[in-house]
């Protein structure tokens, strides 16, 4: 039978070096996921504090036998952001592209769409993939369903879902972490970085709504797809890809990783995962084809 | 492209009676969309059926404007025939431009119909000279609408980099988000701009009165509040306001719109070959007045009047709403 496979897609917050030296330490040595994405997506401005630690994490990740994919920046303004992309785009190792910035530079070469790239259906894809597309992450916002019409009418792409995760819902050209502490985005002093999981925004009434992380919205909750691997596999779904948080990723990869072999049924998964230091409750309204703050239908 | 021709006013066509309410103000082109999921302003009571586009495109070129059909939404997967349709029927309807988003639209209009003029929607948020280039190179896009994001410093810069039009928002509703990668209102309601032509969808919309006064709720979600006698405005969910951390505000954009009319002159300075006013959701009415006078101020700006008196000529337009020039000062991010 077809396995999926597990993807650690990239941070999207912005950690110290010695956060993600631990972190990504812990996902070669130890997490059950067969390709792993380093790089910075939200903020060009945070390049430069983890870039130096880049080359060593991506050492100790492929001797840890994990496929390293470099991924790039989704909202490209300044030229040395997009310096940064197209150096990276000349690397021989898989690149992810979040804007179609990086497009004419890896063109031709193999590269994967992460869910900033607007992939909604079979045409788009195609074409993507005579540009050298080889696995597609699409939107956060299309269903199960709906990637598996687009997987099932293109084979010769790898299709990944989005599965676990505050969602990634909007970029903006203003960030929201300085504008809440009364800066600007030139001179925001990475308040950021006080939030390992991004900042909850909650309604006037307390609900429990959204997350800021510079210039990125995300869901407050944590989106979480869990389905039987039959069902995905009968959808054409070829991976699942996991999103950083600030709690035990090599429990949830593993967690994951179970349901995929059988060993645990997706309720229980779920369960598991609510056991977990998550920074929101669970939700899957996505996957299923619904609005994405919908809680999973429990049997 | 830096370009030394008169600046294009594109101006808004909700309905065939706002579409003849803006030529006859003086719009040198309108955009308007199918009444269907293909356009990002998919609202009941609005946009065109294809005998109406083409009477529409009729009236619009008998009185020297030109009609830019707006098909900037994303293609369902397995179901993509409704978005070749209305490209194909845009194309026979004599459109002097389709305006796109979609690879998939993109590309069936650059192979089917190379005669079209294709301009890239601010819905594919193309704001590089390297993406632009992608677009410009892959399907002979001719035009970008600038995504909200870029300062008029950078919109210059970027001008002097790219071989195509670049089109600037002048006037009206403001994204805060960079448009065309704002899943914000299918997370909350299940229906959003990329997938249906909506934002924050009006039968998702309720005002509940409590104790406090209303409660503006967008699928339940509190998107504000008002005291009791307060007006309630409609809950845009990232015009609204929350609480994080300490504090509670407008924590995205305050509730107001955009008015860029004393950048005209700047925009020019850049190398924008057209400006467009925001609004297919307004009336005639409203469309006719803010027509006239931006075809009042691009003239003005065109004979090299100064700033204060363009201003002068728009001051009439503020409604008493707040406004804001955006992303095109720096300050704003």
């Amino acid at each position: 039978m077809t396995q999926v496979a597990l993807t650690l897609g990239p941070l999207f917050f912005h950690w110290p070096a010695e956060r993600l030296r631990n972190f990504y330490f812990r996902i070669a040595d130890e997490a059950p996921v067969d390709r792993v994405h380093v790089g910075e997506v939200v903020c060009g401005k945070r390049m430069p504090f983890s870039d130096p630690i880049w080359p060593e994490i991506i050492e100790r990740l492929e001797r840890g036998g994990k496929q390293v994919v470099l991924s790039t920046l989704a909202a490209p303004a300044t030229v040395r952001e997009r310096k940064a992309i197209a150096e990276l785009c000349i690397d021989e190792r898989l690149v992810e592209i979040n804007d179609i910035t990086a497009l004419p530079a890896r063109s031709g070469k193999p590269f994967v769409t992460g869910p900033f790239l607007n992939v909604y259906n079979e045409a788009t894809a195609r074409f993507l993939a005579r540009h050298g597309a080889h696995t597609i992450c699409p939107p956060v916002e299309l269903s199960l369903g709906t990637v598996g019409t687009i997987a099932s009418a293109c084979p010769e792409i790898e299709l990944e879902l989005f599965a676990f995760g505050r969602l990634p819902l909007a970029l903006s050209g203003r960030c929201y972490h300085a504008r809440l502490h009364g800066l600007h985005k030139d001179s925001c002093q990475f308040t950021c970085e006080q939030d390992p999981d991004g900042l909850a925004v909650d309604t006037l009434d307390d609900q429990s709504f959204l997350a800021i992380n510079g210039v990125q919205t995300l869901s407050a909750e944590v989106h979480a797809a869990l389905f039987e691997p039959v069902t995905l596999i009968r959808q054409g779904i070829r991976r699942l890809r996991l999103s950083p948080h600030d709690c035990d990723m090599v429990e949830v990869a593993r967690t994951y990783r179970s349901v995929l072999d059988e060993t645990q049924d997706p309720e229980s998964a779920r369960f598991v995962l609510s056991c977990l230091e998550l920074p929101g409750h669970l939700v899957d309204g996505y996957a299923r084809g619904e609005a994405g703050s919908r809680p999973p239908v429990t049997t | 492209m830096t370009t030394s021709s008169r600046m294009e006013l594109v101006c808004p066509a909700g309905t065939p009676s706002a579409l003849r309410a803006a030529v006859q103000a003086g719009a040198d082109s309108v955009y308007c969309g199918f009444r269907d999921e293909t356009n990002a302003r998919n609202f009941p009571g609005l946009n065109f059926s294809p005998q109406e586009l083409a009477e529409g495109v009729r009236f619009a070129h008998a009185h020297g404007s030109k009609v830019l059909v707006a098909i900037n939404t994303f293609a369902r997967a397995g179901d993509t025939d409704p978005w070749r349709r209305a490209a194909d029927t845009a194309a026979s309807c004599g459109a002097n431009a389709v305006i796109a988003a979609d690879i998939a639209v993109l590309d069936h209009m650059a192979t089917q119909h190379p005669d079209t003029r294709l301009h890239l929607s601010v819905q594919a948020a193309a704001a590089t000279p390297e993406s632009i280039g992608f677009y410009a190179d892959a399907f002979n896009v001719r035009r970008v609408v600038l995504p909200r994001v870029l300062s008029v410093q950078e919109i210059a810069a970027l001008n002097r980099a790219i071989t195509v039009e670049t089109e600037a928002f002048v006037f009206g509703g403001l994204c805060v988000m960079i448009e065309g990668r704002c899943y914000l209102s299918s997370y909350a309601a299940g229906r959003s701009p990329n997938l249906n032509g909506v934002c924050s969808p009006p039968e998702m919309v309720s005002y509940d009165e409590d104790r406090d006064g209303t409660a503006a709720r967008l699928a339940g979600f509190t998107i504000d509040r008002y005291a009791p006698g307060e007006p309630a405005g409609y809950p845009t969910l990232c015009k609204g306001r929350f609480k994080a951390g300490d504090k509670a505000g407008y924590l995205f954009e305050d509730p107001v719109s955009l008015n860029a009319g004393s950048m005209i002159v700047a925009f020019r300075a850049a190398g924008v070959t057209a400006l467009k006013i925001e609004g297919r959701q307004r009336g005639k009415g409203y469309v006719t007045e803010v027509v006239r006078a931006f075809r009042k101020a691009v003239d003005a700006a065109e004979q090299g009047e100064d700033a204060t008196e363009i201003d002068s000529i728009l001051a009439s337009l503020s409604e008493g709403g707040r406004q804001t020039t955006g992303a095109y000062r720096k300050i704003w991010r």
